[in-house]
């Protein structure tokens, strides 16, 4: 039912698109969360949009000054989609006045990128731009741990997760540090939290420490909450070792060829066998080959053990995304152009109870509208339409997120007054 | 060798002019160069000093296009300052140190000068100011070191004991029983990328042992900033024209990318041609098609994959060694868009196009005719693919300084424009070729025309070869 429900109105059509924007978009609370205070800052006039609009032509470079400036020329646009990019030395519609090398990106959220594809690997649910309940749950395991390592390691709070429309996951990073990181920073803390080296090679290795070391302090607090996960996801809910083709990438990350042999012998003559049997053979085949205790294989391949949790669990990060603080990225509330979701905040605390597939479409929502209906139709344009839709709870979030960034901005002001 | 002296800030503000005149001039080796030099100095010392430091710098920069070692290029920098700019430990009580590390600090600050008017010379320079901050650093006397890290404030905060054993197996995985610092994350991301330390709140607790890192971190950062803040006062610079034109001149080598621009590097062994002096070869022998390859590249540091095709092809039959062509590119891509994928991608490449990856073929350099029907205007023949007007502007800038006059240019145009592209390129030749005798119609020799780039710069190099070795023989061993 839903299915043919969102197909009755055409994302693609610039009256929907239009009519979202005009009424539904919350463009207010776009503009605080970006500016961190009410009155226009650098952060909100010197900072870059591009738009996508139609037969894919992409507008890079606007500047506004104001919100309303802001939300006029979305309307004029109607763009598909818009994208915030970083906050530059001269406001972007200028930078043809400036200096070539006076123009440069000084401030910018520190970003991160989580996509399903990244996962097509490993995951035997779907594939490509598909995305169901069950593959959800490496997304729902990548958010808690990163929200988790964020907080605690660099110590940032002001954290907004923005579901990406489709298969994907933003996060935002508003934190005065995180804004001001340069590029070099940027690139060490996605290096710091990637442990499976994106790459098209299928056999993504995982490289985290020197011989068998233990792991690093990081990396041991992650394991800990993916090795809860690991059995109920990857074993029965995936069945990733199930296939051939599974088991064998699977035999590919074991180091000690003994074991390998044993096990393909094994399971090539009960190739069906399930996954959750086939991690328990491997155990039996460790303690089988290795009876001592204190036999330094032992420790290699519990390693290795470790290091194949983390390679089927551990958050795959889109890096080059977080890596510049040129790169756009598209903002919370557009509405993604194939599925017509709209892309909102996801609270990460209930990040497990998302269902990508519950969330509001563009059609859904101008059908709300028109059943609140024409009520008070001869009023003035309605900015906050949005009020009176399903669309309400996630734009108090991103309400709420703000306020607490904004009460750290006045604190500042307020202690910087104070210290004369 | 190395440098030393660092007056400690401390001391000048406690005593400001006694402790700067006095013997504490510069009570350590290592400088981090907070204060400039505010003695007396003549111009002539002023050059001098920035030399000498310029030819240390540019070994260390070559030896990072070389891909040398760190422990090669600690060595041969070490030989190098030995001979330029010599710095002793306290200990030696032979030496003048005064002197030492006073012609440190000022040449130090003579290259801020020059480097800092833009972004690329501000960069290069902080890299090898740090590279050379960092040998001297690892070469120093660990007594003196620490006296030095204890003279500067590096604001990091040693752990203290509750701490250590609040997350002793924290920091225990990653060093055991050693001190701990702690720094904001943001200082160290180095260290942060590889793992090398314990992050809690954004602090990074760092093992003693990767103190260093901080101090190096701190150089670089702080060095940037002074550069930025020369760089807008240098307009303010109140200059008597007797300071601006050696300042021109010490960044004039250094913006070309090459070391030997700075100071005249050794020449290679007979008949060799190495990196360095591709650049003068591209100056006076090349044709217009490998010539507008050569700028392109040294404007972008970059050239797309048919253009480094051929231009290395062409480099490779000009006679340069696989070595030397490794040298080549990795200096030319240095601060383009593709420096930090070189090893990864375009060194094989190199290695390919000279027989030693894949299948191991010999290829043949690009010919004319090949050039010629390559249907392209960044690599094919600019005599074929040039707009006329581009053409004129090209063939004027390129060939001006060779004796070509625009007088020239409508007779080589109405050959381009009756489709004769080899032969409006061998009237070129004989144009610029004119002070070796080549008459019209002699072409590259007894009548030859053009029909390969190597062709025509061998005969260009050759015909200057035969006049220099005349020269010789005219003026017997009176000249050098």
């Amino acid at each position: 039912m839903a299915a043919l429900q969102t197909e009755l109105v055409d994302v693609t059509s610039q009256e929907v698109m239009l009519t979202f924007y005009r009424r539904l978009y919350p463009f207010k609370s776009i503009f605080a969360w970006i500016n961190h205070q009410h009155t226009p800052a650098r952060l909100f006039t010197h900072r870059e949009f591009a738009f996508t609009i139609k037969n894919d032509v992409y507008l890079r470079y606007n500047s506004f000054n104001t919100v309303d400036e802001f939300k006029k020329n979305v309307c004029l646009l109607t763009p598909s989609r818009f994208e915030i990019g970083p906050v530059y030395t001269v406001r972007p519609k200028d930078r043809k006045t400036a200096r070539k090398d006076a123009f440069k990106p000084v401030q910018r959220e520190l970003v991160f990128d989580i996509d399903m594809t990244d996962y097509d690997p490993i995951r035997t649910c779907c594939s490509e731009a598909g995305i169901c309940k069950r593959c959800w749950t490496f997304i729902a395991a990548a958010v808690r741990v990163l929200d988790t390592a964020i907080r605690d390691q660099f110590g940032y709070q002001h954290l907004l997760w923005v579901y990406s429309g489709r298969r994907g996951i933003h996060l935002w990073i508003s934190d005065k540090e995180a804004m001001d990181l340069n590029d070099e920073q940027r690139k060490a803390v996605v290096n710091w939290l990637s442990v499976v080296q994106a790459g098209k090679e299928s056999g993504k290795k995982v490289h985290v420490r020197s011989g068998s070391k233990p792991l690093p302090p990081s990396l041991r607090a992650a394991l800990d909450e993916l090795v809860d996960i690991f059995p109920d996801l990857i074993l029965d809910d995936q069945d990733c070792f199930g296939s051939e083709k599974g088991y064998e990438s699977l035999l590919d990350l074991i180091p000690d060829p003994k074991i390998v042999d044993g096990l393909r012998e094994l399971w090539t003559s009960d190739p069906t066998s399930s996954s959750s049997d086939k991690w328990a053979d491997l155990k039996n085949q460790i303690k089988k080959c290795y009876p001592q205790k204190d036999n330094p294989k032992r420790a290699i391949l519990s390693a290795s053990m470790e290091d194949i949790i983390l390679q089927y669990t551990y958050p795959r990060l889109d890096a080059e995304v977080s890596k510049h603080r040129n790169h756009l990225l598209k903002a919370p509330f557009c509405v993604h152009p194939k599925t017509g979701r709209v892309c909102v905040p996801v609270d990460p605390s209930h990040i497990d109870e998302f269902d990508p597939s519950a969330v509001p479409t563009v059609g859904q929502l101008l059908r709300e509208l028109d059943a609140i209906g024409s009520s008070n139709e001869h009023g003035a344009e309605h900015h906050s339409d949005w009020e009176r839709t399903s669309l309400k709870p996630y734009v108090d979030m991103l309400d709420k997120h703000t306020q607490g960034l904004m009460n750290e901005v006045r604190r500042e002001k307020r202690e910087m007054d104070t210290s004369w | 060798m190395f440098k030393g002296a660092e007056q400690k800030p401390r001391n000048l503000q406690e005593h400001p002019q006694v402790a700067y005149y006095g013997t504490l001039q510069y009570p350590h080796r290592l400088n981090f160069y907070d204060k400039p030099p505010l003695f007396d100095v003549t111009v002539e010392e002023f050059e001098t000093c920035a030399l000498d430091r310029l030819r240390i710098l540019a070994e260390i920069e070559s030896s990072a296009a070389r891909n040398r070692s760190w422990e090669e290029t600690k060595s041969v920098t070490h030989t190098q300052c030995l001979k330029y700019l010599p710095l002793s430990n306290n200990s030696a009580t032979k030496m003048d140190l005064n002197a030492q590390r006073r012609k440190d600090h000022l040449g130090h600050f003579v290259l801020r000068l020059a480097f800092s008017r833009s972004e690329e010379l501000r960069r290069r320079f902080v890299k090898a100011e740090s590279t050379l901050f960092r040998i001297r650093y690892e070469n120093d006397d660990s007594m003196e070191r620490q006296q030095f890290l204890d003279s500067r404030d590096f604001n990091w905060i040693l752990v203290d004991k509750d701490e250590m054993s609040e997350y002793r197996k924290e920091l225990s995985s990653v060093s055991e029983n050693e001190k701990f610092f702690k720094v904001k994350w943001t200082r160290v991301p180095d260290l942060v990328e590889k793992r090398r330390v314990f992050l809690k709140g954004g602090w990074a607790y760092v093992p003693a042992r990767e103190q260093a890192s901080v101090v190096y971190q701190d150089f670089e950062v702080q060095l940037m900033g002074a550069l930025e803040m020369t760089n807008r006062a240098l307009p303010r610079l109140d200059e008597d024209n007797r300071l601006l034109p050696i300042l021109d001149n010490l960044c004039k080598g250094f913006l070309s990318g090459v070391p030997s621009d700075w100071v005249a590097s050794a020449p290679g062994k007979e008949g060799e041609i190495t990196a360095d002096m591709v650049d003068d070869i591209a100056k006076q022998h090349y044709p217009l098609c490998m010539k507008n390859l050569h700028q392109n590249l040294r404007k972008d540091h970059h050239l797309k994959h048919f253009e480094r095709l051929t231009y290395g092809l062409f480099l490779k039959v000009l006679g340069l060694s696989i070595d030397e062509a490794i040298t080549f590119w990795r200096k030319s891509f240095t601060g383009g868009p593709a420096e930090t994928k070189f090893d990864k991608e375009h060194k094989y490449n190199i290695r390919h196009s000279y027989g030693l990856e894949g299948r191991r073929a010999n290829y043949p350099a690009k010919s004319c005719q090949q050039l010629l029907v390559s249907d392209s205007a960044s690599y094919g023949c600019p005599y074929r693919y040039f707009t006329p007007d581009n053409l004129q502007t090209a063939l004027l800038s390129a060939y001006s300084s060779q004796g070509l006059k625009s007088s020239d240019i409508p007779e080589v145009m109405q050959t381009v424009r009756s489709k004769h592209f080899h032969v409006a390129c061998t009237r070129v030749f004989e144009i610029t070729h004119s002070q070796y005798n080549v008459k019209k119609g002699e072409g590259v020799g007894s009548g030859e025309s053009v029909t390969h780039p190597n062709q025509y710069t061998a005969k260009s190099m050759e015909m200057e070869k035969a006049v220099k070795e005349n020269l010789k023989g005219e003026m017997g061993m009176e000249i050098d």
